[in-house]
């Protein structure tokens, strides 16, 4: 097994990086400190970290401030809470207003696994998905969250990272910059294309070459870019392979699978499944919970292999 | 209940150590000398509801309701196991005796406060208890929820703050500072009591005397987070840290001799 990241140490070094660089950088959070890892930023530039205490609405309305203020603010906070509780904070100071701040959801999809599904943010896509003018990012491993961290700091408007703390390998080349609203073709096929973001990018590589032994090559894309979405490469997907399945820590409806399927139908009808929770996730820890729904490599594989498989109209 | 509640802690290798030792004098005091409730009959409509706000210290809750006979004690074990109904948080569509489902700050008083409001609709005579944390009284809906229930006269509501000066990466003060927390209080219209909460004795009798104010209730309990464990006592790294299996049979040692 490779080794596995953390890809919050990938935030904060390269958050610390330009925090060197760039004295406008400030961080924001809800006494998140220790999970947002901000421990060694509040150590470097304790003025710099504030803390607003347990009260998301105000962290956020703060956060808008600062940005106002001529600040370069990364707001932090557990995503079910950051996205959830301060949606129309994020709404109206943040997106509508277009003030310049990263809204970091960190520990997001099921990371916090055993703490029940108030502490799941299975829905945040679908809550910031809606919002025009948002750019909403899911890296799948360590560089793609530091290009990511780069990308959102340069941004000339605001973005929503969402980042998780469940381990995941390295997958792509270091010279790798992340660009918006392109998906990345990671492995190619004709039969059909798995499309995924963040922690199930690797699962779905994984599923691809079992399916590759069975007979059947599937295309990989990530797609980091939940908003703006890369409908061209989508609708190539469609076209060239006529199947898409999409594979998501979120729930099935809203999310990037929903994305995927509102480009598909406007653009090149095909095959399509969405894989991702469809109810709210018992408890347990991550990776359980995500083969508890079907998404192991092996449920994946089951999955690909019944679309390609299926009528196109059922009898 | 502190050694069943640390040992559960150790065992699923999770749980909020320092919070639960700080509520667990307060949740006993109500679900054994307090609280009109009975685990044969958990939806009972006459029941007095309890809620906890502070949904972090479940297994302080779990602990006790297993003593009170809403669990067998044995399925303490399962905290937080695969598919258990022991969740990290409380889950009131998977634990009888768990009104509401608590886990993100600031939820449980506006919640109790609706229960309030239904109970004097219906004339019926239970009463509502609720347990928040003290940097939990950051969020903005508790303070929404306070002029609610002083305005609507709630004297069947009862607010207990778990005041143990800590959150969880920091001592409250430097946080955002609460006070005059009782003055607060007393401002937003509730009556108010500053109690120890780890005194059974003065939290039962508070507790459980009638309210003839005609407002809601509030009871500051001054606790110590990690209290009864000399290495975990006040100090913030405690949040949610887990003992080793060293400091849990220090911990056990040192509970026996102090009972
Ligand atoms: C809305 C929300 N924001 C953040 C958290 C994360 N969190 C869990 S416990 C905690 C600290 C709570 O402090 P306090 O209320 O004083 O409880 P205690 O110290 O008694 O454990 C935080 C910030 C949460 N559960 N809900």
């Amino acid at each position: 097994m490779s080794e596995l990241f953390d890809c919050r140490d990938a935030f904060v070094a390269t958050l610390e990086e330009l925090a060197e660089q760039d004295p406008r950088i400030v961080a924001v959070v809800n006494d998140s400190i220790g999970s947002s890892k901000l421990t060694g930023f509040r150590q470097r530039w304790p003025e710099r970290l504030i803390n607003v205490g347990i009260a998301e609405q105000t962290l956020v309305g703060v956060g808008a401030g600062l940005a106002n203020a001529g600040l370069k603010p990364f707001v932090c906070a557990a995503s079910c809470f950051l996205t959830g509780r301060a949606l129309e904070q994020i709404k109206a100071d943040i997106v509508y207003s277009q003030a310049q701040v990263v809204l970091c959801g960190i520990s997001s999809g099921v990371a916090y696994g055993e703490l029940g599904p108030t502490h799941h943010s299975i829905e945040d896509l679908a809550w910031t998905r809606v919002l025009p003018g948002l750019e909403i990012i899911v890296p799948a491993d360590p560089v793609e969250t530091a290009a990511a961290v780069r990308y959102a700091y340069a941004a000339e408007g605001p973005v929503f990272l969402r980042l998780s703390r469940v381990g995941v390998p390295r997958l792509l080349d270091q010279r790798y910059r992340y660009e918006p609203g392109r998906a990345h073709v990671l492995r190619d096929g004709a039969d059909l294309t798995l499309i995924a973001c963040g922690v199930m990018v690797h699962r779905a590589l994984e599923a691809a070459e079992r399916l590759s032994d069975l007979g059947l090559e599937a295309r990989v894309l990530n797609l980091p870019s939940i908003a703006p979405l890369d409908r061209r490469e989508i609708v190539r997907a469609a076209q060239q392979t006529g199947a898409i399945l999409t594979l998501e820590e979120h729930s099935v409806r809203g999310g990037m699978g929903s994305a995927v399927a509102e480009a598909v139908v406007a653009e090149a009808p095909c095959r399509m499944k969405l894989m991702g929770f469809e109810d709210f996730a018992p408890t347990g820890e991550a990776n359980f919970l995500l083969d508890h729904v079907g998404m192991s490599v092996i449920g994946i594989v089951d999955a690909a292999q019944r679309l390609v498989g299926e009528p196109l109209v059922a009898k | 209940m502190r050694g069943t509640l640390l040992t559960t802690i150790v065992n699923a290798k999770m749980g909020h150590v320092g919070g639960d030792l700080s509520v667990i004098d307060i949740l006993g005091t109500l679900y054994f000398s307090v609280l009109r409730v009975d685990p044969t009959d958990p939806h009972a409509e006459s029941r007095d509801r309890f809620v906890l706000s502070k949904g972090h210290c479940s297994v302080a809750l779990y602990t006790t309701l297993a003593y009170a006979g809403f669990l067998p004690i044995e399925e303490l074990a399962s905290f937080a196991a695969p598919l258990s109904r022991l969740n990290g948080h409380p889950c009131n569509r998977k634990l009888p005796g768990v009104e509401t489902s608590t886990g993100p700050l600031g939820h449980g008083l506006p919640v109790a406060t609706g229960i309030a409001i239904g109970g004097k609709l219906s004339g019926a005579d239970w009463r509502v208890f609720v347990v928040v944390g003290d940097g939990e009284l950051q969020e903005g809906s508790n303070w929404e929820s306070m002029m609610s229930a002083a305005h609507q006269r709630l004297d069947n509501l009862t607010l207990i703050v778990d005041r143990n000066h800590l959150q969880q990466g920091d001592r409250t003060s430097a946080v955002t500072s609460m006070e005059p927390l009782a003055e607060r209080f007393a401002a937003f219209g509730w009556e108010t009591h500053e109690v120890d909460g780890h005194d059974h004795a003065a939290l039962e009798s508070l507790l459980s005397s009638p309210n003839t104010s005609g407002r809601p209730r509030c009871l500051i309990a001054a606790t110590v987070k990690g209290q009864g464990v000399s290495f975990i006592r006040d100090r913030v790294e405690w949040h949610h840290k887990v003992p080793s299996r060293e400091q849990l049979a220090a911990a056990l040692d040192e509970l026996e001799v102090a009972s």
